[in-house]
């Protein structure tokens, strides 16, 4: 068995983004190995038996959702989400960006598995290098003869097509995101039917993310007994978590799930800046509650962070020091949510609207006293109420910070400005 | 309408085998090569996708990354997401501004530049983060600096 790392070779081995190097350091093999020794049932059930969940947000087992493919000879597409537009996740642009073919690689296994015989990658508008060093992947891997008709001598053949998108954080939710591959407005459509019986073309579809996409090779090539010594029984194996904020050393690391948060911030992503304290720490994309200093030995693993209070989610973790606002930070992710929302649903439209007003209001120092209340009000008429979850996704710092840190949030409208001075973070564009 | 564009709207039909998959990857090459949609630009993917105008316009409208008036030769991109303006990139955008003489939002009088806010680029362990027609610059060090390389050189 190889040592790690699994899935961040590039930060390790120079040049993996060539072929021949990703080539003289076992790669492919791992596909060779798939369409000999095994069939596609077998692999599906491989996957399954390794336990990987998907890498998007929700943490779906993946081998269950490329079961629930129908069998009735229709086509079969599958597409890798590289939207990647979640705040604080940049794991997808790495993989992607420094080592395409084993994605590609990943793509080919994962296609011989669920039958497609056309795959697509959908890149946001804004990867132009991604997209363009995946393009020039997929050329070198035709040259090769692991794409097109008959690869390797086994019978399967396989099409990838890599799309970019164009700038649309909502593209990133899979049903959109289809949409948006139809040439369409990246509006969510109503679920069911779920993109597995009615995706791409309406045709059966599997939506995964790229990370998910990328364990493929290495689960091949030791098995899923080895991803089961990592991690817990209902998180197993490898995760990429991305590190930002006010940390010495942000950056992508390859963690075994369940390795504690405080080591992901002090081993791996170095400390603090300037010897501050953690104040919270938001584990997973902005979508996610945040957590605060006194739950810094959580695992990093789905059902710890889940008990401790949020969500693993995509793995973007967001780490804010003892000197910032709370009321700036929540400010600025709603705002966020209020650009990207799409405009089908009021609850989503509206809400994000109005809370981004009152937050910067408050960070202005012109609340007043009856704005926590409003803000509550909003999220309670947000929450649960909307089309897709993109609405939910704008609460999840907000409400958590309010409760957290409920006294800086008064404080803003008893002493008409921000505590802290709102020196690090000049959020007020009034 | 240019020869070519018949051309491009070919093989990107060819590529994707449904038609209407094609018109964002045409409308990719085209701006990359005008600098933005016009009205007639618009009319024309219409023509040669064999879409409804007003379809094509709702989609043009809907995505950030097409634009509809005019731009600046290079358009500047600054992320103010959260891991961003935790490591200064609305003092970056203020900086810019300045040194600019226009608003985020605007283009500078001699057509150079348009600056632009960006949502969460997807390069937070290089905050603060800014992209130049698309490509990364980041971190980026100061506005000066940005300026000196990417504009005035
Ligand atoms: C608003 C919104 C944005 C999303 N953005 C992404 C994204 O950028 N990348 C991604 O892989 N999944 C994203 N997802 C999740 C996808 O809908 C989908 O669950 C995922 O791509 C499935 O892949 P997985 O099973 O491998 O995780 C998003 C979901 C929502 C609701
Ligand atoms: S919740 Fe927001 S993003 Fe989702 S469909 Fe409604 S308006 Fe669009
Ligand atoms: S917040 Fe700027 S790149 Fe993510």
């Amino acid at each position: 068995m190889s040592q790690g790392p699994y899935l961040l070779r590039n930060q390790v081995i120079a040049d993996i983004d060539q072929i021949d190097v990703y080539e003289a350091n076992q790669g492919y093999q791992p596909l060779r190995k798939a369409l000999k020794e095994y069939d596609p049932k077998a692999l599906v059930e491989m996957v399954k038996a390794s336990g990987l969940r998907g890498r998007g947000g929700a943490g779906f087992p993946t081998g269950m959702k490329w079961s629930f493919l129908p069998n009735d000879g229709r086509p079969r597409y599958l597409v890798v989400n590289s939207d990647e537009a979640e705040p604080g996740t940049f794991k997808d642009r790495e993989l992607i960006e420094k080592n395409p073919h084993q994605l590609i690689e990943g793509m080919i296994i994962s296609s011989y598995a669920t039958g497609a015989r056309e795959a697509y990658v959908y890149c946001r508008g804004e990867f132009l290098y991604g997209a363009a060093q995946l393009k020039r992947a997929v050329a070198e891997a035709y040259q090769h003869g692991y794409l097109g008709e008959n690869i390797l001598d086994s019978g399967f053949s396989l099409d990838i097509k890599v799309y970019r998108g164009a700038g649309a954080y909502i593209c990133g939710e899979e049903s959109a995101l289809l949409e948006s591959l139809e040439g369409k407005r990246g509006n969510p459509r109503l679920k069911p039917p779920f993109p597995a019986v009615a995706g791409l073309y309406g045709m059966p579809t599997v939506v995964n993310n790229v990370e998910t996409i990328c364990n493929l090779p290495p689960l091949v090539e030791n098995g899923p007994e080895w991803y089961r010594t990592m991690g817990t029984e209902k998180s197993p194996g490898l995760k990429v978590m991305s590190v930002s904020g006010h940390v010495n050393r942000p950056g992508n690391y390859e963690i075994p799930l369940s390795t504690p948060l405080r080591s992901l911030i002090e081993d791996y992503a170095g400390g603090i800046k300037g010897g501050r304290q953690v104040k919270a720490i938001i584990p997973g994309g902005s979508s996610v509650p945040v957590l605060t200093a006194d739950k810094l030995d959580t695992p990093v693993d789905y059902e710890a962070i889940l008990a401790a209070g949020s969500m693993l989610g995509s793995g973007g973790c967001i780490v804010i020091d003892d000197q910032t606002c709370m009321v700036a930070v929540s400010a600025r992710l709603v705002r966020f949510y209020r650009e990207e929302s799409c405009g089908k649903c009021t609850p989503c439209r509206e809400g994000t609207f109005w809370m981004t007003d009152v937050l910067e209001r408050m960070e202005a120092g012109a609340g007043n006293p009856r704005d926590l209340d409003l803000i509550r009000d909003m999220a309670d008429n947000i929450a649960g109420k909307c089309f897709c979850p993109l609405g939910d996704a704008s609460l999840g710092v907000v409400v958590s910070a309010m409760k957290y840190f409920e006294d800086e949030f008064e404080a803003h409208v008893t002493e008409h400005s921000c505590p802290m001075g709102a020196r690090l973070y000049d959020t007020v564009n009034h | 309408m240019k020869p070519k564009w018949q051309v491009w709207a070919n093989e990107a039909k060819a590529e994707f085998p449904k038609a209407n998959s094609a018109l964002l990857p045409l409308l990719h090459r085209i701006q990359t090569e005008e600098g933005y949609l016009s009205e007639n630009t618009i009319n024309d993917v219409a023509e040669l996708l064999q879409l409804p105008v007003p379809y094509v316009e709702s989609v043009v409208s809907f995505y950030s990354l097409y634009f509809q008036k005019p731009v600046g030769k290079r358009v500047i991109h600054v992320c103010v997401g959260l891991s961003c303006a935790l490591n200064g990139s609305d003092q970056l955008m203020h900086h810019l501004e300045g040194k600019l003489g226009i608003q985020e939002g605007q283009t500078t009088q001699d057509g150079e530049v348009t600056l632009l806010e960006a949502e969460c680029l997807a390069a937070c362990d290089l905050a603060p983060v800014a992209q130049v027609n698309l490509r990364f610059v980041a971190p980026v060090e100061s506005a000066d600096a940005l300026l000196a390389k990417e504009v005035n050189s």
